[in-house]
């Protein structure tokens, strides 16, 4: 009986995760939308959202403590527990980037836009298939899958280098534009940030299949 | 202290056991079990009840025998003594093994003193200076003397559950043995009891081998630095502690491990 309500609350953990990362990157997708549309208003309310994914990590972060406490799981238990520990940090994280741009959005508000955004939506787009592909792999307890998302990682790093030095070249030309360009940086880096932590969820998710704790795409 | 444990345990050795399979009349309890249990460590033994740890702990110390219809076959080496071997003294053995049940059972019409040096004294050991020297010295390894060094001509059984478990501990160790087993020593105590015995046998296990049957899976994680995994009477896994409980071999110990069977 104990043991099945434990199934259960570990299968609710394991639930949680994927509903978490989905609201993470919900948020990222909507503050690049936010950022394309120049709508302050929509940037405002992510912000605010951010405290329901904030509880959502508080409340996991309280039950795998609860388990550990109570229940002294063993071997896959002990590492899933473990591994949600950790990736609900990084989730929060991811959440907290989306935060990040809508609050660079609301600096920018109604100023006319430095360039095109290619890069950006770029970037995000391969944030999402890789937040969606790690969702999988944790569902489905896929460690190799894993390994393969974290790869893109360098890609998202690549469309950041390469936006960084198509905007080093405008500011060079006109500085005026130098604030809103800094602007568009940080929104990538905020992207960038977001993939790293997706890497270190991969980690984890092969940690709690295989017990092999290490570094992915070092 | 360290210096009075080095003069009561003198050597120790480790244990290799090789085929070992162990009958109750016809029920095959033990079947071919292989294990090499290294010597100042301690060695846990875990499974669900029936599994046949416990019969091996006692094919350990020749104590299996002494039930009527049981039988051992397989090779057990004491170090380089095979303790099954023609003309071996089954006696003797037991004094090399020493052995802490479940329930503490000090000799319930003896003193603290005379519990404790009951196994000298049985030994044909006479010297008032030698006995004394030796309990202080056995009290003093299981971490009891302290306790009891006022009140040494008090009855054992006077004392609480958890110092009887330890008056238990330092009468085996009274008699120099280089293995200790222990089967369940703390699953009758209380949590602070039983830390304080599982650090005991972690502190005992610079000197001595120690083996440990247990029920209580987070004892063998904390006390043990190797586990094995029996189960219906066979040897399923044995390796680390840490791997054992953290990313086990064998979906049977993964199993029991995390409560779904036994």
């Amino acid at each position: 009986m104990t043991r099945q309500s434990y199934e259960r609350e570990l299968q609710q953990l394991r639930d949680d995760v994927v509903r978490m990362g989905g609201q993470a990157g919900e948020a990222i997708h909507r503050s690049v939308e936010a950022l394309r549309e120049r709508d302050v208003a929509a940037a405002e309310r992510i912000i605010a959202e951010d405290d329901a994914i904030d509880a959502l990590h508080m409340s996991l972060e309280a039950r795998c403590m609860r388990l550990l406490a109570t229940q002294q799981p063993m071997a896959r238990d002990l590492r899933t527990i473990a591994a949600v520990f950790a990736i609900t940090i990084d989730l929060e994280r991811m959440a907290d980037h989306a935060e990040g741009i809508s609050r660079a959005v609301k600096r920018l508000g109604a100023e006319p836009p430095v360039k095109p955004l290619i890069d950006i939506p770029k970037m995000e787009a391969l944030l999402q298939e890789m937040i969606r592909e790690t969702l999988d792999a944790f569902r489905a307890q896929d460690a190799d899958r894993a390994r393969e998302v974290a790869k893109k990682d360098d890609m998202v790093d690549e469309l950041r280098n390469r936006l960084l030095h198509e905007l080093l070249d405008l500011m060079i030309r006109n500085p005026g534009i130098v604030p809103r360009a800094l602007e568009l940086l940080i929104v990538a880096r905020h992207l960038e940030r977001a993939a790293d932590h997706l890497t270190n969820v991969c980690e984890r998710i092969v940690f709690m299949v295989t017990g092999d704790l290490r570094e992915l795409n070092v | 202290m360290e210096p009075q444990k080095a003069g009561l345990i003198d050597r120790t050795t480790g244990i290799q056991a090789e085929d070992v399979h162990a009958w109750f009349d016809r029920l095959h309890a033990l079947r071919g079990i292989s294990m090499t249990i290294p010597e100042r460590k301690v060695t846990a033994i875990i499974g669900p009840s029936g599994c046949g740890k416990s019969t091996f702990l006692r094919c350990l110390n020749r104590m299996h025998e002494l039930v009527p219809g049981a039988r051992v076959a397989g090779r057990i080496l004491l170090g380089e003594e095979e303790i099954y071997g023609n003309g071996v003294d089954p006696v003797v053995i037991r004094r090399r093994v020493g052995m802490v049940f479940q329930k503490a059972n000090p000799f319930p019409t003896m003193s603290i003193f005379d519990n404790a040096a009951a196994g000298l004294h049985l030994a044909g050991e006479r010297n008032r200076r030698t006995l004394e020297t030796v309990v202080e010295q056995s009290l003093r390894a299981a971490v009891l003397w302290d306790e009891v060094k006022d009140r040494l001509q008090k009855p054992g059984t006077s004392l609480s559950g958890g110092q009887q478990q330890r008056l238990c501990i330092a009468r085996a160790l009274a008699v120099s043995p280089e293995v200790l087993l222990m089967d369940e020593p703390a699953s009758a105590l209380d949590p602070a009891s039983t830390l304080r015995i599982e650090e005991l046998a972690r502190d005992l296990a610079k000197d001595i081998t120690i083996v440990i049957v247990t029920h209580n899976m987070q004892q063998a994680a904390r006390v043990s630095e190797l586990t094995g995994f029996f189960l219906d009477g066979e040897l399923i896994e044995f390796g680390p502690t840490n791997e054992l409980f953290t990313r086990p071999g064998d979906r049977r110990t993964e199993d029991y491990i995390t409560g779904r069977f036994g």
